[in-house]
Order: C-alpha cells, then structure tokens, then sequence
C-alpha cells in the first residue's frame, strides 16, 4: 500500500513559479521551504548545496529535474519534502538534463524510514502527464489536490 | 545476480532508481537483488555484485570495479533502464 505523497507535503513546503538565480539559489528555496514545513533546519540547506558542490549535479536524475538531497544528520528533523516550481528554468551543469524546473527537496532520518514516502514520490514522478500539470499548478492548494486526485484514481484502477 | 543503485548520499536518487530497476526486472522476468548504496561503500559492494547502476557523475567516481557499471541519463525513464539492462546482460 503506496502513501498519498500529498499527505507526505506539507503545504508550507510547497513554492509555485518562484524565481532562481542559479542552482544554489533552487536548493536554497527547496531548503527554506523544508525549514518552512518543520523538516530540517537551515543548516542541511548549506549541506544540500554542499552536496552538489563535492558531488556534482548529479541530483539532476531526469530532465528538468532535481531531487536536492543529503545525508541524514542533525539537521534533519523529521523525513519529509519539498516542492518547488521555477518560472525561469535554472542549468546546474548537467549535461543531459539540463534546465530544471522542479527541485524537490528531500531529508531522511535514516536509510529506511523514508521509503513509503519515495514510493509515493516515484509513483508521482513516473507519471508524466501529472508531473507535467503538477508543474503548471500555480498554488501549493492545486499541487496537493492533484496529488491527491491522482491517488483517487489509482485506487479506482486497482 | 547483485545490481548496485549508486548515489551519492544512499537515501534519495539511489533508492528511486533501485524501485524503477526492480520494476523493470520484474517485467524482463529476471531474478535479482537490487542494492541502494551511496558512493562511500559502492566501491566495496560492487566487488560483489555483477551490475552498477549509476549516474554519468559517479560513474567516474566508481572508477575501476569488476561490475559493469552502466550510467542512467533518465531514473524515470524505464525504456532506458530496460535496454541498458538487457544489452548489460546479453
């Protein structure tokens, strides 16, 4: 049994057409609204960044998108999400999935606490049509609605 | 048969290409374990296992390993994952 992803997000979580600079600026706004949400604390944003910075843009796992990440720490303050929506795409030097528009920010306590939630999260991501309205919603209200919505006809079909 | 998810924390893009290779594993039919770990014990976990699965990034961070490693442009994209995999095992 898959979670709702929108019971995962919280709505203080979610951005909607905000505006970025550059990379570091889109894990910034995906890390202020985990801070937003009770998940994390300012500092993982910094570790987020951090991440890419030792690691490279490697976060960029599909095109468009990012899934701004790093480890479990004390920055961490529960498992959860962010969602933000970039008006104006921003490159973070990928060379395949280059521009993005969706940064998802994601923290976890430990390496299994989390793993009903990346379920949900993969179920939403693998849909492309979702994704592609998800990216369109202009308020965190109708990026949970059609989160939810779409959990409604999932369970229809199964 | 082993296949190692590689990333570079083991708790985000490693678990998500870990559901979408057991989901195309499921559809080719094949019996195998599929692993999320992060670069730090990748190198050590690949001397066992017959397939690394990673991004273009840490691909080069793997360096040299007995698996064969094969970089994924697309986590979402099964079609991609499915021909990788199936030219990896012919």
């Amino acid at each position: 049994m898959t979670v709702n992803l929108a019971t995962e997000l919280d709505a203080a979580s979610i951005r909607t057409h905000v505006t970025a600079v550059d990379w570091q600026a889109a894990i910034r706004l995906a890390g202020d609204a985990l801070v937003a949400g009770g998940v994390t604390t300012d500092d993982y944003t910094a570790e987020m960044i951090a991440a890419v910075d030792k690691l490279g843009p490697y976060i960029v796992i599909a095109p468009g998108l990012a899934i701004a990440h790093s480890r479990p720490s004390p920055a961490v303050l529960r498992a959860g999400l962010s969602w933000v929506t970039l008006d104006e795409p921003v490159n973070f030097g990928h060379k395949k999935n280059d521009p993005v528009s969706l940064v998802i920010g994601l923290a976890a306590l430990d390496h299994e606490g989390h793993l009903e939630m990346m379920q949900a999260l993969a179920g939403v991501l693998m849909n492309a049509k979702l994704v592609a309205a998800l990216k369109a919603a202009d308020s965190p209200a109708e990026v949970l609605a059609l989160m939810a919505s779409r959990e409604l006809q999932r369970k229809a079909h199964s | 048969m082993k296949i190692i998810a590689v990333c570079g924390m083991g708790i985000g893009t490693s678990v998500l290409l870990k559901m979408n290779t057991e989901k195309v594993l499921r559809t080719l039919g094949i019996d195998a374990d599929v692993e999320a770990a992060d670069i730090g014990v990748a190198r050590g976990m690949a001397r066992d296992a017959e397939i690394v699965l990673t991004s273009e990034e840490l691909a080069e961070e793997i360096g040299d390993v007995e698996a064969q490693v094969i970089v994924i442009d697309n986590f979402f994209d099964l079609d991609e994952i499915t021909e990788k995999l199936t030219s990896a095992l012919e």
